[in-house]
């Protein structure tokens, strides 16, 4: 028997419903009767068509948020639905920036527990949430006992997107109420980092580099090797924090989970942290002087070698042809 | 300023983790260490409660009355610790833990509470926000630059796309990014004067929490299933000798990215 009713907390972004917004809405879909999507901003009703596209029927429409960080006002929002008397027996909230956020908030407003960093969903009669711990070696199985609704804060790549031919969702306005002390935090200026080409999580091919580069100058050629391969430029953690380039560009637990259908490892030694965030990827190359370095253990391709050597070559190679 | 920074202990991430096979908790019965990610926290307290009179105040919840982790962050510099430790807290989850910190922190009466974006260990990433919504407070999360100016808080946060500058009032809640400052190293003068600061170890009942609202029960979730994952298998292996790039190219090839 499938569940009633689930809603998404769906994050649209200027070309549409986010990525990881689609693959909620497509798991939803499959395992519940009733699919609503919860959507903030100055547009939403213009995002109706394509939220229905992937399986929300209704979508609550909390309006602009304006300079407001979105966790308060989004919560808030939900919570009155609910105190209102209309409530899902679950909720899927993306584990992103506000994501988290909203689904912290919420959870401490309703008094309801989360289970987060969620792989896979199954509906069994009730709902059960995969986990992967110790980067990715062990899969755990997790339910909540206690009284809904039930909060999952969901990974990206865990669904798959798939557009089910819905019609536009209806529109229902739902307004955050007023929030107090906790909503006076404001965004004052925004800055957009410049990217060229896929976004990092969209993208078939993605190069990363790691710390094994030597120095922030030599990242280049992670860039140049992407823009050849029409992919997405990566990195580890080391080399984000280190400075060498921004939080955006990291593949890991705390970064980005990818799954290309290329991935390439350069200088990259493949620690737990950074493999869980890729080993799902189709094909995986790495290239590393160490012949030890665990990232070996996960590539269908492995160059034991100099990337000063075999990124330049290879480079070369692909300009050539 | 008062400053509470929240500190977690954990177990030694260098060694082998494991869930207890009956509870399925996490094994928390050896030494505790600092969590390296609220190296950060503790120093970004430090840079900005560094006025006449300002504190930095440590607030930890962990078994077994734990205070070498506290230790460490005391020798960094914080002026006293408040430590949460109570066999009814065993099997916690997120939202548990933020009361009893919540608990603790409004003690300590701070201007300002930071935390890290998630921990090592457990990373659900959700207490900064479930703090805030029992404190009452605003909050920021994933700050990669933090200043205070007169009863402000002005951040850089980390978004999707590059940063936002967002700003509130204090009291506020805000988690910090590794990367955030540069930790120090406790000197030997530091570690000294730790071992004679202040802990105070109090128990759920101190903090006006009652034990259902915490610990295993108050989880309300359970792990009902832990298998070990398939590992990938590795492929080939090549020992570059010239040959690396061209290997990698009808590798391209092959899959048809080229
Ligand atoms: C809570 C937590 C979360 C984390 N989250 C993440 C995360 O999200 N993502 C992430 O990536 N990491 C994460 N980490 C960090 C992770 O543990 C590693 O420290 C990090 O991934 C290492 O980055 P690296 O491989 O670039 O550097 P290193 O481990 O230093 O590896 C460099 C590699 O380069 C090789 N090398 C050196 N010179 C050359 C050369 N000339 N040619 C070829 N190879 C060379 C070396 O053999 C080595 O294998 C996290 C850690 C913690 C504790
Ligand atoms: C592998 C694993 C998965 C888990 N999954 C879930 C889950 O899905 N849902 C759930 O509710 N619980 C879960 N837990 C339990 C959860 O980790 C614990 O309840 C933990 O006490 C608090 O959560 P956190 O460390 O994940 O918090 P995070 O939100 O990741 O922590 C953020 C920051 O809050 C502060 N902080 C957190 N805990 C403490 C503390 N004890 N003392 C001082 N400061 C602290 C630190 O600054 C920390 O960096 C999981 C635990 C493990 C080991």
């Amino acid at each position: 028997m499938p569940v009633d009713t689930v809603w998404v907390v769906a994050e649209i972004t200027e070309s549409g419903p986010s990525s990881i917004t689609q693959e909620l809405l497509s798991k939803a879909r499959s395992i519940a009767t009733n699919v609503a999507a919860i959507a903030w901003g100055p547009d939403t009703a213009s995002h109706a068509a394509a939220l229905g596209e992937y399986g929300a029927t209704k979508v609550y429409d909390v309006g602009a948020v304006g300079e407001t960080l979105p966790g308060v006002p989004v919560a808030g929002a939900i919570a009155a639905l609910i105190e209102g008397g209309d409530t899902p027996d679950a909720l899927l909230v993306p584990a992103s920036y506000d994501g988290r956020d909203v689904a912290g908030r919420l959870s401490a407003k309703l008094d309801r527990p989360v289970l987060t960093n969620v792989v896979g969903l199954s509906e069994n009669g009730g709902l059960s949430s995969e986990h992967t711990l110790f980067g990715g070696t062990v899969a755990a199985t997790a339910h909540f006992t206690g009284e809904g609704p039930q909060i999952f804060v969901v990974r990206a790549k865990s669904f798959t997107a798939e557009p089910g031919g819905g019609g536009a969702a209806e529109v229902v306005s739902a307004p955050a109420p007023a929030a107090g002390a906790t909503g006076t935090a404001k965004v004052t200026a925004r800055h957009v980092e410049e990217r060229t080409g896929p976004k990092l999580d969209e993208a078939a091919v993605i190069v990363s580099g790691g710390r094994g580069l030597g120095s922030a100058d030599k990242y280049e050629m992670i860039e140049e090797l992407a823009r050849l391969l029409h992919g997405a430029a990566g990195a580890s953690r080391a080399i984000v924090d280190a400075g060498w380039v921004p939080y955006a560009r990291q593949v890991g637990q705390t970064g980005k989970t990818v799954k290309p259908n290329l991935y390439v490892a350069c200088g990259i030694s493949g620690a737990t942290q950074h493999l869980v965030g890729m080993k799902g990827s189709k094909n995986i190359v790495a290239i590393n002087k160490d012949q030890d370095a665990p990232i070996f253990s996960v590539a269908d391709l492995g160059i034991v070698g100099n990337v000063h050597d075999v990124l330049p070559a290879l480079i070369e190679a692909l300009k050539n042809r | 300023m008062n400053v509470v920074v929240c500190v977690k202990q954990i177990p030694d991430p260098a060694a082998p983790s494991a869930l207890d096979p009956t509870t399925h908790n996490l094994d928390r019965t050896g030494k505790l260490i600092l969590d390296d990610s609220d190296a950060y926290g503790v120093e970004m307290g430090l840079q900005l409660a560094s006025g006449e009179g300002d504190e930095v105040i440590l607030v930890s919840m962990a078994p077994g009355g734990e205070t070498s982790g506290l230790r460490t962050a005391l020798a960094m510099g914080a002026a006293r610790a408040i430590l949460i430790s109570d066999d009814s807290l065993a099997g916690s989850d997120a939202l548990g833990t933020a009361k009893v910190l919540a608990a603790a922190i409004k003690r300590a009466e701070p201007d300002l509470v930071l935390t890290a974006t998630e921990s090592t260990d457990g990373y659900t990433g959700t207490i900064p926000a479930q703090i805030a919504e029992l404190l009452g407070l605003p909050s920021i999360t994933f700050a990669k630059k933090i200043a205070i100016d007169g009863s402000t808080v002005r951040v850089e946060r980390q978004t999707e796309a590059g940063y936002d500058e967002v700003e509130s009032p204090l009291p506020a809640v805000v988690s910090v990014t590794a990367g955030v400052v540069e930790p120090r190293y406790p000197s030997f003068k530091g570690i000294m004067a730790a071992k004679s600061k202040p802990v105070d170890v109090v128990t759920v009942a101190d903090i006006g929490l009652e034990a259902g609202q915490v610990g295993a029960t108050g989880a309300r979730q359970e792990i009902t299933d832990v298998s070990k994952v398939e590992a990938r298998a590795g492929g080939e292996i090549v020992v570059d000798d010239g040959n690396g790039a061209a290997r990698i190219v009808t590798f391209l090839e092959e899959l048809k990215v080229i």
